[in-house]
């Protein structure tokens, strides 16, 4: 499956809706669309990635840039995810530690701090 | 013993290519479900790794995959002609964020050191073995035995 990804706001957060498979051929693709959000002043962004299949590290980098992008900015990036086989390579990566995990879009959207 | 052998060329969308034949083989070798999903993510990295060496270093020529199914043991082999593999990077979150400082450069590459480090965090019995050739990542996981080739249910 390829990868889908539609935004939609929600108060002050942008949330970026990816379904399907990040990986080394659609992580550009993933990248761009954050790029264009920052570039048009969307700097709190929540990125719903429960319909992601799949994921490895070159779609890792991409959210890591778009983290480094907003932050740049003062603003934000969420993740919305409760799958186990999704979380894993959060896990092993080390990157739980660099991105906010939340279990809904409500809970992503509703978070400061 | 039974041999699943693919030569891709160096290109992005080949990687995914390279997951869909290999989780059917594996499927097909009786592979649980729980490690399919960990192949399919560790075959990925290490396909991506090896495209990625060989798109910069080696663009003619294609990668390897082999699966090779006996009894009690299925091993995965992505063999590459790429730079040797290094030592793994200390820390994997420096790396990440290291990458990308103004979104340009090579960022719709992986990084063959955070790839690598991946394989070998997910799987338990993975060896390298990186000369001056290239580098061979070979994987394997155990297969129950008594789980007949071909009756499996393949569902996608």
């Amino acid at each position: 499956m390829d990868l889908s990804l539609s935004t939609r706001t929600e108060g002050d957060r942008t949330v970026v809706v990816v379904g399907g498979e990040i990986d080394v051929y659609t992580a550009p693709k993933l990248r761009e669309q954050l790029i264009d959000l920052v570039s048009s002043g969307q700097y709190h962004l929540v990125v719903d990635m429960e319909g992601v299949e799949f994921l490895d590290s070159t779609g890792l980098g991409v959210l890591v840039g778009g983290l480094k992008r907003v932050r740049a900015h003062e603003g934000s990036l969420r993740l919305v995810c409760t799958q186990e086989r999704i979380l894993k390579i959060f896990r092993i990566t080390g990157l739980t530690k660099v991105f906010p995990i939340h279990g809904s879009v409500e809970e992503a959207v509703a978070a400061t701090d | 013993m039974a041999v699943v052998e693919l030569q891709l060329s160096p290109l992005p969308s080949h990687v995914r290519t390279a997951r869909l034949v290999v989780v059917a083989a594996a499927r097909r070798a009786g592979l649980s479900d729980e490690c399919v999903d960990e192949l399919r993510l560790a075959l990925g990295e290490a396909c991506s790794r090896a495209v990625g060496l060989h798109a910069q270093h080696a663009p003619g020529t294609p990668v390897r995959v082999t699966v090779q199914d006996d009894p009690g043991l299925l091993s995965v082999t992505v063999t590459d002609s790429g730079p040797a593999a290094g030592p793994a990077p200390a820390d994997l979150v420096d790396r990440f964020q290291g990458a990308e400082p103004d979104g340009s450069g090579p960022q719709d590459l992986v990084d063959p050191d955070v790839a690598l480090a991946v394989v070998t965090g997910l799987v338990d019995d993975v060896s390298v073995d990186a000369g001056p050739a290239g580098t061979a990542v070979t994987m394997r996981w155990p297969l129950e035995l008594g789980v007949a080739v071909g009756s499996t249910s393949v569902s996608r």
